[in-house]
């Protein structure tokens, strides 16, 4: 029988392919401007949103949305006006959101495992109008992401140069924080809010390993992202593990998996870049003959790595540099 | 040389700048006309990266007006005008990042909101790509460049914009001299084209014959304000050869604007013996 006849399964792998989507697409942004553990510090702040709601009886996902907007606000200013202390202030601001979410709680009556659901991700239990919320909001998140990429990227690459380039920094400094607080929001039910941040860097570290360029890693995220996403919460309609979690490590298992393959490509790189062309000097001058003879002649599939340099080749040799010339070997 | 009467493409007049409490520049007084090229010179602290960045409004004035192709600062929305290159070390961010990818954002002042790039931002991108000599590295990574290649990198993000006025603070700093020879011909082309040019530099090496005026800067002051006093010819011609007293104030210790930082055990005279 497929897990796709049930409804709940199908809102499941719903709100998890949104949510893999729009989280790498914001974490992108985040990574580049250096700001891996912000999606951490909002999902803190959100904590106290979820508490107001459940206190209030109104729905946990709309106060937390404004809850998290109003923090991630508060930290961009934070970090444009303060600069030697703006990581302390970010920190009081995180473990104040966290208390304060307990605290509501507790005065609520509430009992801890509500705040699990919301801590931990419930995405099996999720509601059709929750769905709703989810899909509208990481929809409007992956479109301003992708759509304003030429400027959130100029933004987050070199603030000055964009400020000079006329583009409103302080705006779009804001727009990321707000899409970062409601992404936070949109993948609490997925993941939960402990776990954010992962699905939001962790996708990025994993596709940057593998790519050159920004746009390239933004899209390779978002798949990578969604991939992760949609096989966690598969995998936990099999066996009986909690989704969020499962997601988080599917995701991990993707960066174990990467990340010797990009140490491996980048090495090669390195390797096989061209030597610096020879400076000419003046003719028949500087000519090293390699001493020892050669049992084999260095060609394509002699095992010596061949790497160009100017107008020829150069075979590396026990970190020595030979270049035929003629009947015998140059030292380069 | 640009005649007195072209039009004012960059004017600080009594300006002032304060950075956290401290008076950095004191009573500037700039005008660059169209087609000039001018060398802002100094040794470090003495607010030469702070004069051109209260001109791009990236500091504010405590006192004065900053005015850009003849509107105050605050009302100049032509900034597509302008080419930035910033002070950097490096021209990376935490993503991997093309060369591609990073000059065309260069390019975002011409470029509708939402739009995608058309084909003549590609050729425009491609040129300002090609005029610093990276267009085999065209689609890789900026980390993997080398230190004087993101410099350049980041030169042909500003050229990428077109601009009119060009400022560059520090462009050539690390970068070696065959890559010096190679920007200086670059800026010669706009030059010739046209553009007028503010650049702050410690030294001007191959840029030297380009510069047809020189800032003098010291202790947030402009000391010196004219043509070059750069080879012995143009001393000779310009009669200072007979320049022949001290300027005594000038070798004096520099006065730093920042307070040294030393530990309080770590007195002024104990630091002066250190290697």
């Amino acid at each position: 029988m497929s897990i796709l006849e049930y409804p709940f399964m199908v809102r499941a792998l719903l709100g998890a392919l949104f949510t893999g989507l729009a989280a790498p697409a914001v974490g992108t942004y985040l990574v580049q401007r250096r700001l891996a553990l912000m999606g951490d510090g909002i999902g803190h702040i959100a904590v106290t949103g979820v508490a107001l709601g459940l206190l209030t009886g109104t729905s946990p996902t709309a106060t937390a949305v404004v809850v998290a907007a109003l923090g991630a606000i508060l930290i961009e200013v934070i970090r444009e006006q303060g600069r030697a202390n703006g990581d302390v202030a970010l920190a009081l601001l995180f473990y104040g959101g966290i208390a304060g979410g307990v605290l509501l709680i507790g005065l609520g009556h509430q009992s801890a495992s509500t705040l699990n659901a919301y801590l931990f991700g419930s995405i099996m239990s999720i509601s059709p109008t929750d769905v709703w919320v989810v899909i509208g909001l990481a929809a409007v998140v992956v479109l301003v992401a992708v759509g304003l990429s030429p400027q959130l990227f100029a933004v987050a690459q070199d603030q000055e140069f964009a400020k000079v380039a006329g583009l409103n920094v302080r705006l779009y400094n804001l727009l990321v924080a707000v899409m970062a607080a409601v992404t936070v929001t949109v993948a609490m039910r997925t993941v939960g809010l402990l776990l954010v941040s992962a699905l939001m860097v962790v996708p990025v570290a994993t596709s940057q390993q593998l790519t050159r360029g920004f746009r390239s890693t933004l899209f390779a995220a978002m798949a990578i992202g969604t991939l992760a996403a949609l096989s966690g919460v598969t995998v936990s309609a099999y066996v009986d593990v909690a989704p969020g979690a499962t997601i988080v490590l599917i995701a991990l298992g993707g960066f174990a998996l990467a990340w010797p393959l990009g140490v491996w490509v980048r090495h090669r790189q390195r390797m096989r870049a061209p030597f610096a062309p020879i400076v000419v000097g003046p003719e028949g001058a500087e000519h090293t003959v390699v001493p020892e003879d050669h049992e084999h002649q260095h060609g394509e599939s002699c095992g010596h790595l061949a790497v160009p340099h100017g107008d020829h080749v150069d075979y590396v040799h026990d970190g020595h540099r030979h270049a035929p010339h003629g009947s015998h070997y140059d030292e380069h | 040389m640009p005649m007195n009467s072209s039009p004012v493409v960059a004017e600080i007049h009594d300006g002032c700048v304060s950075l956290g409490g401290r008076p950095v520049l004191r009573g500037i007084d700039l005008t660059v006309r169209q087609g000039e090229v001018v060398a802002l010179l100094g040794e470090n602290g003495s607010g030469k990266s702070t004069l051109v960045r209260s001109l791009m409004g990236l500091v504010p004035v405590s006192q004065g007006q900053v005015s850009l192709f003849g509107s105050p600062l605050s009302r100049f929305r032509d900034w597509r005008r302008i080419g930035f290159v910033p002070q950097r070390v490096t021209a990376t961010s935490g993503v991997p990042t093309s060369v591609w990818e990073l000059v065309s954002s260069g390019r975002l002042s011409r470029r509708p909101l939402l739009s995608p790039l058309r084909k003549e931002d590609r050729t425009v991108i491609r040129d300002a790509i090609a005029a610093v000599g990276l267009t085999e590295r065209t689609h890789d990574g900026c980390s993997t460049l080398s230190g004087g290649q993101q410099q350049r990198a980041l030169i042909a993000r500003a050229l990428a914009g077109e601009p009119e006025l060009l400022v560059l603070d520090e462009p050539t700093a690390g970068v070696d001299l065959r890559s010096q020879q190679a920007f200086a011909d670059t800026l010669s082309g706009l030059v010739q084209r046209g553009a007028t040019i503010i650049l702050v530099a410690h030294e001007l090496g191959p840029m030297a014959d380009l510069i047809d005026r020189s800032v003098l800067m010291r202790d947030g002051r402009i000391v010196y304000d004219g043509p070059p006093p750069g080879t012995a010819q143009d001393r000779g011609e310009r009669g200072w050869a007979d320049h022949g007293h001290h300027h005594p104030d000038l070798q004096a210790p520099h006065s730093d604007h920042t307070p040294t930082v030393t530990s309080p055990l770590d007195g002024p005279s104990t630091r002066e013996q250190r290697p």
